[in-house]
């Protein structure tokens, strides 16, 4: 106990904040009240402590008046906890020495009354004065950091992230669930605003990423494990059989050629089960990897061992083909991780109302993306089942957005866009009439309302109302038109509108999965199950987890420009965590007293973190202080008290609660 | 103090993530509420051991108030689980000991929630003025007067029996 031997002196300091503080709390009474505590040798108010002047009176009074702990009262501890523990270490004393007193956000801003506000104040001294005399000097744990990054889902955001990375000389591992990279952006046929074509501006990326020497691509791949800390994940990543070999394939695709089924019969899920391929396949032309995958499904050799095998024979001597094929698992070590796993469309059937899947000619934007797509089911030629051109379309928006009765809460942010950008394309391919049916047009972001200004004046109708419900058109004598009923709530009158053709617009979700991959990376999901960030503002692309970050719509729905953005913001957060090399941890972590440990394993299992264990020679837990995130579960649990919380020891906190509650 | 008024005292547990932050929150909203509470910041609910609650209530607290993030929300996965767990347990036990109920409270509020910060104190300290005070170290000393009066008696038996 050589803490009994130290002299305690504590210089106490009162902001004033301006008048934020000053203007209620009696910072002078205050200020003399704190003077007459125990182990007080000087206390002071100051104008602005935080300001330079105002640390540098700290230091000097660590020098003159041999302080040993020091204590400020001004804002939340959340605010300059961290510029005063530095004011401290340049002044020679242990940053922990230090004790924040928040008196302005928790007392002068939320109180009127000046003599209870200024007595709440004396309390929080008191409390902090009491509670610093346990303070024990300690030293931040450094950790060493890997310097690679895992990229996980390569849609746009998982594609930006890893080039920037790669770009920067740091080694990358992209995985990919699909069998190519490209994600929801490689399906598109135009972006708006500007209507440039989706594959010319991504598939350059695309071949980038398999040349660059510092990614080291696994598609058709899923993460299977993580474990570890900021700065050393273990990663198993699970490469699923393609029945390929990746290394031995050359992308001849004489195998799809020569395969026994002569012609596709299979939905490709690629073009959404709008057109057909073969058992063995790639999803699109332009693919990365261009190695095709064999669906085991569907191939008659793996699903019912019986098979001509003419494929094996046109690879021939290459020997890339190998039904035998099972998972491989490949364990990394990765400082940082990024999570770009994306969103899924929403399913429409979920709306029976709008007659998807039960009546022809009503499609998902991203089907019509795929009709309007020069590589898609059609060729490009968006056309009726019965094979003419759409004279009338209707285009429904905020399907499964904005619909808090039957849905989702949240507008998906894309849809107003890509519907305006869905009319001029149908209008450019048919010459077609064509009906928007709209709730409000949000249209914000550079060149957005612009793009929407020029979409309306190309002659395209706007219904302002959502859909009540599509039905057949009884009308028509092929009984193959459909009616939107919509209410205009411009004009207040209910409108049918006869239509060919009916797109839905419909909305981003978060991944089906996206609860359990968030447990398995120990970030959480907000309420609506999309990712949540550390700070809706201040840290948009960091999690609660250190060193794992997010991009792209895993977060939110969000445009292309916003995802890529947020992609190259991620991995400069994940370089500049890496680039480092080491990485300080929380001070706030706990530890064991080993005398006092009975081995109970009380604390064991309640550690979220798996960080305790017990030492099997010993019989007393130990505490892996990289992996302990300081939340103190154990510390109360534990019966004996042998173990204890750096800044949170219980005696430190019996301290402060008999400070504040110690009558004056 | 007993010339004046008799004011509640609360001491109310904080975690560091969600309600402490609430708090600076309806701070710098300028939410104002009663000055009663005494915020004591901690990193996690899970870190706050029933002792803390007993010690405070034997210290002069009238009421304890824990703040925590909404449940699946906690930045620890599950520390406000097992805040729940001993929440549930010791309010059975102070219910048993004459403790009533309303005085120790436990409240799940998220660091945007300023306003339940302020709600939360406020409807509180309403709740605790109307039971009136705990005063348990004045009692303490009631019965440690109590116990020095049957002291000899006492001692007399222990005597016997030992």
């Amino acid at each position: 106990m050589d803490d009994l031997k130290e002299e305690i002196r504590i210089g106490v300091y009162v902001c004033h904040c301006g008048t934020n503080i000053a203007g209620i709390i009696d910072v002078k009474e205050v200020s003399r009240t704190a003077a007459g505590l125990p182990g007080v040798v000087i206390s002071r108010d100051y104008k602005y402590m935080c300001s330079y002047p105002g640390q540098a009176i700290i230091q000097e009074d660590i020098k003159e008046y041999k302080l040993t702990r020091l204590i400020v009262a001004a804002c939340s501890p959340l605010m300059h906890e961290e510029t005063f523990r530095n004011a401290a270490a340049k002044g020679g004393l242990n940053p922990f020495s230090f004790q924040m007193v928040n008196i302005r956000e928790h007392g002068a801003w939320v109180n009127d009354d000046k003599e209870a506000v200024t007595m709440k104040a004396n309390d929080l001294i008191r409390a902090a004065v009491y509670r610093i005399v346990c303070h024990k000097p300690f030293q931040r744990t450094r950790v060493d950091i890997q310097p690679s990054v895992l990229v996980v889902g390569g849609g746009i955001a998982g594609i930006q992230a890893a080039l920037t990375i790669a770009n920067a000389g740091k080694k990358v591992f992209l995985v990919e669930r699909e069998p190519t990279i490209g994600g929801h952006m490689a399906k598109f046929d135009k972006t708006f605003p500007t209507l440039d074509c989706a594959a010319c501006i991504l598939t350059p990326k695309m071949t980038s990423v398999k040349a660059h020497p510092n990614i080291t691509l696994w598609a058709y791949s899923e993460v299977r494990k993580v474990e570890g800390f900021v700065g050393n994940y273990k990663v198993q990543v699970g490469r699923k059989p393609r029945y390929i070999h990746e290394d031995l394939c050359v992308g001849c695709l004489k195998c799809i050629d020569s395969c026994v089924y002569e012609k596709p019969q299979f939905p490709k899920e690629f073009d959404l089960g709008l057109s057909k391929r073969k058992p063995v396949y790639i999803p699109f032309p332009q693919a990365v990897p261009q190695i095709p995958v064999i669906d085991p499904e569907t191939c008659n050799k793996i699903k019912f061992g019986k098979c001509k095998q003419l494929c094996m024979e046109a690879c021939n001597e290459r020997k890339a083909i190998d039904f035998d094929q099972k998972e491989k698992i490949e364990e990394i070590e990765v400082g940082a991780i990024i999570i770009a796993t994306g969103f899924k469309i929403f399913d429409p059937k979920r709306l029976p109302c709008y007659g998807y899947g039960i009546y022809q000619n009503i499609y998902t934007s991203i089907e019509v993306e795929r009709l309007l797509n020069a590589s898609g089911p059609t060729g490009g030629k968006v056309v009726l089942q019965n094979g003419k051109k759409p004279e009338t379309v209707g285009i429904i928006h905020c399907v499964g957005s904005r619909d808090v009765l039957n849905t989702n809460s949240w507008c998906s942010r894309v849809c107003c866009l890509y519907s305006l950008k869905l009319a001029h394309l149908l209008k450019e391919h048919t010459e077609a009439k064509i009906y928007n049916f709209y709730i409000d047009i949000r249209a914000p972001g550079k060149n957005m309302e612009e793009f929407y200004n020029r979409v309306s004046k190309e002659g395209i109708h706007f219904i302002r109302g959502r859909a009540a419900s599509v039905t057949l058109d009884d009308s028509d004598e092929n009984m193959s038109g459909v009616v939107i009923q919509a209410e205009d709530t411009l004009i207040g009158k209910t409108l049918k509108v006869p239509v060919d053709m009916v797109v839905l617009s419909v909305g981003m979700e978060p991944q089906p999965d996206a609860k359990e991959v968030g447990r398995m990376f120990s970030i959480p999901c907000a309420e609506n199950s999309f990712f949540l960030e550390q700070h809706p503002k201040l840290a948009p692309v960091s999690t609660m987890t250190e060193g794992i970050f997010l991009a792209g719509c895993c977060q939110g729905p969000k445009d292309i420009p916003d995802t890529v953005a947020q992609a190259g913001a991620a991995a400069s957060e994940a370089l500049s965590l890496i680039d480092n090399g080491y990485k300080e941890l929380e001070p706030y972590t706990a530890y064991i007293e080993e005398d006092e440990c009975a081995g109970c394993k009380t604390c064991i299992p309640l550690c979220p973190y798996s960080a305790i264990s017990l030492h099997e020679e010993k019989k007393k837990a130990i505490i892996q202080e990289t992996l302990c995130r300081g939340c103190g579960v154990c510390v109360s649990a534990c019966p004996s008290g042998s173990i204890k919380q750096k800044l949170f020891e219980d005696r430190e906190i019996f301290c402060e609660i008999n400070g504040v509650l110690e009558r004056q | 103090m007993n010339s004046k008024k008799w004011e509640p005292r609360i001491v109310a547990f904080f975690c560091n993530w969600c309600t402490y932050r609430a708090a600076d929150l309806a701070g710098i909203s300028r939410m104002k509420y009663a000055p009663n509470v005494r915020i004591i910041r901690v990193m996690c609910t899970g870190r706050i051991d029933p002792q803390f609650i007993l010690n405070a209530f034997s210290k002069g607290a009238d009421g304890v108030l824990i703040g925590g993030c909404h449940p699946g929300d906690c930045h620890y996965v599950e520390g406000n689980y097992k805040a729940l767990r001993r929440f549930r347990l010791l309010s059975r036990m102070l219910k048993d000991m004459g403790i009533e109920e309303g005085r120790l409270r436990l409240e799940w509020i998220s660091a945007s929630e300023g306003e339940k910060v302020q709600w939360a104190v406020n409807n509180m300290l309403e709740k605790v003025r109307g039971m009136g005070p705990l005063d348990l170290p004045d009692h303490f000393k009631e019965w440690d007067k109590e116990m020095e009066m049957v002291k000899p008696e006492l001692s007399e038996k222990v005597v016997r029996n030992g």
